[in-house]
């Protein structure tokens, strides 16, 4: 048997996107050319653009930008909002750009046959010129409408994408989509002048902006399949927000960290454990921001750093709570132990939310996350987008191997389960209930651990109380069921003893 | 006639010395014996060899032949075998002959 023939491995070039380089699993097919296609305002020439920009910033790579629609000038202005300086990478010969766009007021006559071959001649020069290895060409579309010749289009494309090969620059290429679902692009040929397709989507989703990105082929090479949720941040250009491409890689710690309240410390066995994530789930005024204030203090009480992320009520009212809870956030903050970011919902997507989560805490570098109440996004977003989203933050925080504690509001006043427990309770470590109970005409507050990963925990549905102090947990309630259903029942002391030696052979703890 | 005063510069832009750019300048040449004699100035640029050319002034098909006198510039771009055409780039169709293209 013949051995089989060993081909050159097609290689990568990190494209240095944010986010990116892992759905493509280490970038773009080097040396080759990669279509980005996509409809209008689906981000085409901000991916191309930051292709090169990313290329000059972390990799000191130069580029060449060669444009058939916007003027150089219109580019430059355009990508200044993102903080890129092209004209001074032109001056430092780290970015040219070969400029087809047509000439205002020109009017063209055409007289027989004619060839691109003066635009591959300037898209060679310029890469010659200031060394590029990187090219993107924006957009393909453009140079159909301008020369009506079909035929003689798709040859000439065919022949700049071999010429690019030639010059063995990384190369992309963007083309214009009529739909966001159908035809790759729309004259149905620029899919084939190259081995590689990237699209760039820009769906109306529940009457919310959902940009997505899917490579749709890289040839002879492998990349993460399906759409992958992507924002434009002012300053950094295009993020990409790599859900399922996220490796399970955690390591988990057996280090236990408190809960902030010496009593729930011991319902969970001793603890939180140092990288877990932590649901607290409740009506309003349960005591949610209670629970996540006594996390936050018994960091402090550590010598902990926590990053409170509160989308429901500003900083003052949060302070003005602790304090009511004998907690002095002021203090924390001067101490430098805190910081608390409040955040409108409504003022950015899920996506920008999410990514500017990432950098508080990339930069502040707490040992404690906060979110108070990850529901309140949830107006913000679609259901996936939303799922998309707690999936995300859960193992960024997890990466970061400290602990998360968010809370999710229930809708029902007396139990009931909330959208957000719905879809986040299988990822966190250990979910906490707290619900009113009613009681011979008084509404009390009972808390349970419902489930507490890796750990023995206390079963029982115990009673507490707030206070100046804070919370107080106290004894279980022995003689009401269904308090987790939402509809408390009194049951006689008698028939408790009942069941409970009917059971008696159970040991005390299983899970 | 149009402008019957004015002195024609014409540029072509070739990209070698191919059979298309070949043909241009021989159907270029004779247009302007025929229709401009003695007062245009013909030159033929060869992007390969002077790629900056190309770049000034943003040729990107070849070949390009661009009127750059009298006013207004314009740019034809084909061998120019289509001389109906040609006339209507050089504005030296004169209205009684505003017979459509032959050919593609």
């Amino acid at each position: 048997m013949a051995e089989p023939k060993k081909l050159p491995a097609v290689t990568k070039l990190p494209t240095g996107i944010d986010g990116f380089d892992h759905i493509g699993l280490g970038g773009i097919p080097a040396g080759r050319t990669t279509l980005v296609a996509g409809t209008a305002g689906s981000a085409k020439t901000i991916f191309a653009a930051q292709f090169l920009a990313e290329g000059i910033r972390q990799y000191d790579e130069a580029g060449v930008f060669v444009t058939f629609e916007e003027s150089g000038e219109d580019i430059r202005a355009n990508v200044g909002s993102l903080g890129w300086d092209v004209a001074a990478w032109e001056a430092e010969g780290k970015w040219a750009f070969v400029d087809a766009a047509p000439q205002p007021g020109d009017e063209v006559v055409v007289s027989g046959a004619f060839d691109l071959g003066a635009l591959v001649v300037r898209v060679e020069a310029a890469v010659r010129r200031i060394g590029a290895t990187r090219v993107a060409i924006d957009s393909l579309g453009a140079v159909f409408s301008r020369f009506e010749n079909e035929v003689i289009v798709r040859a000439e494309l065919f022949r700049l994408a071999s010429a690019l090969k030639g010059l063995g620059v990384t190369s992309i290429m963007t083309a214009e989509r009529t739909n966001e679902y159908g035809e790759i692009s729309r004259h149905g040929v620029e899919e084939f002048v190259t081995d590689n397709v990237l699209i760039l989507r820009n769906v109306l989703e529940g009457e919310k902006r959902r940009r997505t990105m899917e490579v749709l082929k890289f040839r002879g090479t492998v990349h993460q399949k399906g759409e992958y949720p992507f924002t434009i941040m002012p300053d950094q250009g295009i993020v990409v927000i790599p859900l399922s491409a996220i490796e399970l890689d955690q390591r988990s710690s057996y280090t236990r960290i408190t809960s902030g309240n010496i009593e729930l410390d011991a319902m969970c066995g001793g603890g939180f454990f140092r990288d877990s994530v932590i649901l607290v789930s409740g009506a309003t005024g349960c005591g949610k921001t209670l629970t996540s204030t006594e996390f936050i203090a018994g960091g402090v009480a550590q010598g902990e750093r926590s990053l409170l992320l509160a989308f429901e009520e500003s900083r003052d009212q949060l302070s003005r709570n602790a304090s009511g809870w004998g907690r002095d956030f002021d203090r924390y903050e001067r101490e430098g132990l805190l910081k608390v970011v409040a955040v409108y919902p409504e003022a950015a997507g899920l996506e920008d939310h999410l990514i500017r989560i990432k950098r508080e805490i990339d930069s502040f570098k707490p040992n404690r996350v906060a979110v108070d109440s990850l529901s309140a996004l949830e107006r913000v977003s679609s259901i996936k987008g939303f799922r998309e989203f707690v999936i995300s933050l859960t193992s960024f925080i997890k990466h970061k191997e400290i602990a998360g504690l968010f809370t999710a509001t229930t809708s029902s006043l007396m139990g009931g389960e909330s959208v957000t427990e719905t879809h986040i309770s299988t990822i966190t470590d250990a979910i906490i209930l707290l619900r009113y109970v009613e009681m011979f005409g008084e509404m009390k507050r009972g808390l349970t651990v419902l489930k507490m990963r890796g750990s023995a925990h206390d079963k029982d549905i115990r009673a507490f109380t707030i206070d100046g102090r804070g919370m107080h947990i106290g004894a279980p309630f022995r003689n009401v069921t269904g308090i987790l259903a939402g509809h408390p029942r009194h049951v006689p002391p008698a028939e408790i003893e009942r069941l409970g030696q009917l059971f008696s052979n159970e040991g005390p703890l299983g899970d | 006639m149009g402008a019957i005063m004015g002195k024609y510069l014409l540029r072509l832009y070739i990209t070698g010395r191919t059979p298309q750019g070949n043909r241009a300048i021989a159907n270029l040449q004779r247009i302007c014996q025929t229709e401009l004699a003695g007062r245009y100035e013909m030159e033929v640029i060869d992007v390969i060899e002077d790629p900056q050319a190309a770049e000034d002034a943003r040729i990107i098909a070849t070949p390009t032949l661009i009127k750059a006198l009298p006013p207004p510039l314009r740019r034809i771009i084909g061998d120019l075998s289509n001389k109906d055409k040609v006339l209507i780039g050089l504005d030296l169709s004169g209205p009684e002959d505003p017979n459509g293209d032959h050919h593609g």
